[in-house]
């Protein structure tokens, strides 16, 4: 056990409010967990030394932080500062059938119902899962009624100031047939720490569009987690992108627990400098008739390293699964690294099921063709490269997001440490 | 036969790829404006010889020289062979999602203005000429904003490499097998554009299986190639002779007249 784990449970320890019943159950897996080592399996590319030696502790003042802009978007914005919820950003006129509340301040039936929910799609193997659920303090609930479109993304941003530590939760309901858009985000200054997860409940028929900008970098220490629940016929497009930190660490679960379920998440990373992101996504097929479309593609440089986990599991019962998973890394350094591990685990005997990963320079017949077009291969391999996480920019569903972070991308980009 | 006015001369070249030669003893002479046609059978060098004047990795001369407007073009590498004015419209362009074709156009248009010692083109002045480029070949304005070649069907694919040469005003044009996988219509509007093109100071290699598209642009030679050198060369009745009799006619044809 690590003198880290030890102070978070005796802070967990103390909280004393409607989330009893989960937080003690959180409390009590922590104290048989071991901290994890190097040969931790879950944890072998991402040592924990950043958050053993972090300075960030919780901090009572909540300072005068407000959310990047994002140009042309028009979100309903939900606040966190320094782990606490900024009422004051909320609208006060939501539209009809959507509702954000927050979890202490529901009426008891609903309250009950978010503690039933409560960790309820996030698996127990998540360590820093289990530490967001013993510390996170404002846990906010939001849900849109059946059938009900909203128009609006919801957008739930992060912020840390300063030498902050903050746990921020969410969980997020769709009715049958409501469809929602939601952008999570981190903005933290200096050395920090976070832990940002995400439970989505998404009914039969809904639709749910997804995007995690993990764009904190430097001395930010960040785990957090996405965790979809999906029912029959619902569907959901998931769009991640993450620059790296001292250590920034991602799980995501979709887990298809109805029929005809359709997942496609598209992961982007961008690392540089010593930068490290570490991307677990895991695909629970349960049931039949399912499709995922994963594709994750990274360019590290620097001396960065990039850890990608893509684990697919069909269950017995999951005839008529359609799987696919692409993972594509470039590196443009000698000294950057990239540890990637597709998994597939296959039950049942009717699917299709499709995996690969490269590592691999940018492809020579468009160097070429490029060069005949009188671009010098610096150039043209930066393109190529560019070309080769645009592509991902270029589907993302929400083009007010594709036009704002497609320059900020390449901004990063053209700066990366190439040799 | 060259002389100081020629644009490309290539003598005696022998060429391998992957240490086969294909290219042997390949004698060309081409003067500003002339449009020269090289036919001849599949596997004969037609594309092999497009990719060792572009310069493209692999295809090694092994003997021979190559001068493009009084400058030795092995020397120079991909990009200032295109900087230079030579221009390879391929027979099949590769696809690369994530780059519109816009920002590929942009690049490469400043790039060559670039090593000509130009300003970058604006953006909207070359949105201007892309489009007009885009109408003159046929292809749909929507277009300029999808990956290069992305998901394009063969016949647009070989317009957008029209499209290319007519932003990038090349001072050679090597055509290869532009008309290969093209209906009638696309044929006269791909021989539409090149004619268009026709100026006393550009000049063009049009590579072809068939006599068809020489219908359409009138070459002033016509060289039939086979096992990797010109075997004969004539003016465009050549190109109907050769449709009329076929390849085979040629082998025996080119046997003769090695052995008189």
């Amino acid at each position: 056990m690590s003198e880290w784990l030890e102070n978070a449970i005796s802070r967990g320890q103390k909280i004393d409010d409607w989330l009893n019943p989960k937080r003690s159950r959180a409390l009590e897996l922590l104290s048989t967990t071991n901290w994890p080592t190097r040969k931790t399996e879950a944890w072998r590319y991402t040592p924990l030394r950043a958050i053993q030696s972090t300075k960030a502790t919780q901090l009572d003042v909540v300072s005068d932080l407000t959310p990047l802009a994002i140009a042309d978007l028009s979100a309903i914005e939900l606040v966190f500062k320094n782990g606490k919820l900024d009422k004051s950003q909320l609208s006060d006129t939501l539209p009809a059938g959507l509702t954000v509340t927050l979890g202490s301040e529901l009426a008891a039936a609903q309250q009950s119902q978010a503690i039933a929910d409560f960790s309820e799609v996030k698996p127990d193997r998540h360590l820093f899962g289990l530490v967001n659920d013993a510390l996170a303090q404002d846990v906010v609930i939001v849900n849109v009624e059946a059938g009900v479109k909203i128009e609006q993304p919801v957008r739930i941003s992060s912020l840390l100031s300063q030498g902050a530590e903050s746990h921020t939760r969410v969980q997020v309901t769709l009715g049958e047939g409501a469809e929602l858009a939601v952008i999570e985000d981190v903005q933290a200054e200096g050395e920090t720490l976070n832990t940002a997860f995400v439970e989505y409940f998404v009914s039969p028929k809904a639709h749910l569009e997804h995007y995690r900008f993990a764009l904190q970098t430097g001395t930010n220490v960040s785990v957090g987690g996405c965790h979809f629940n999906m029912l029959d016929h619902s569907t959901m497009h998931s769009t991640i992108v993450a620059f790296g930190s001292d250590l920034s660490r991602l799980d995501t679960d979709i887990i298809h627990s109805g029929e005809f379920v359709d997942a496609k998440l598209n992961a982007i990373y961008l690392l540089d400098n010593n930068e490290l992101f570490d991307l677990h996504a895991t695909v629970e097929h349960a049931m039949p008739n399912g499709t995922t479309e994963e594709n994750v593609r990274c360019i590290v440089g620097g001396r960065a390293k990039a850890v990608f986990n893509g684990r697919i599991h069909i269950h017995r019962d999951a005839q008529k699964t359609l799987a696919e998973l692409n993972n594509r890394n470039l590196l443009v350094s000698k000294t950057a690294e990239i540890n990637t591990k597709p998994e597939l685990e296959i039950y049942a005997d009717d699917v299709r099921c499709a995996h690969g990963a490269t590592s691999a320079e940018v492809d020579k017949q468009a160097l070429y063709y490029l060069q005949t077009r009188g671009i010098n291969r610096a150039q043209a391999n930066i393109i190529l490269n560019f070309g080769f996480i645009n592509e991902l920019i270029d589907l993302m569903p929400n083009k007010v997001l594709a036009e704002w972070i497609r320059p900020i991308i390449r901004a990063r980009f053209s700066s990366m440490k190439v040799n | 036969m060259s002389d100081n006015k020629s644009l490309l001369t290539i003598k005696d070249v022998y060429a391998s790829i992957e240490e086969k030669q294909i290219i042997k003893g390949f004698n060309l002479d081409i003067k500003p404006g002339e449009v020269h046609a090289i036919m001849g059978p599949n596997g004969a060098g037609k594309s092999t010889m497009g990719y060792v004047l572009s310069g493209r990795e692999g295809y090694e001369v092994d003997s021979g020289t190559i001068t493009f407007d009084g400058k030795d073009l092995l020397e120079m590498e991909i990009e200032e062979r295109a900087a230079a004015g030579l221009f390879l419209a391929f027979q099949y362009p590769v696809e690369i999602p994530g780059v519109s074709n816009l920002e590929f156009l942009k690049a490469s248009v400043d790039a060559i203005r670039e090593a000509n010692g130009e300003e970058p083109i604006t953006s909207s002045e070359l949105l201007k000429q892309a489009k007009e480029a885009c109408k003159q070949v046929n292809l749909p304005l929507a277009f300029l904003k999808r990956g290069v070649n992305e998901g394009f069907s063969g016949g647009e694919k070989k317009r957008n490499e029209l499209m290319q040469m007519l932003l990038l005003k090349p001072r050679l044009c090597i055509l290869d097998e532009t008309d290969s996988g093209l209906d009638i219509d696309a044929l006269q509007m791909v021989a539409e554009g090149v004619n268009s093109q026709r100026s006393p100071d550009r000049s063009f290699i049009v590579v072809t299986h068939y006599q068809r598209l020489l219908d359409y642009i009138k070459p002033d030679f016509v060289h039939v190639l086979a096992d990797g050198k010109i075997v004969k060369s004539g003016d465009a009745s050549l190109a109907l002779e050769l449709e009329s009799q076929g390849y085979a006619w040629l082998e025996t044809h080119k046997d003769e007249e090695i052995e008189g």
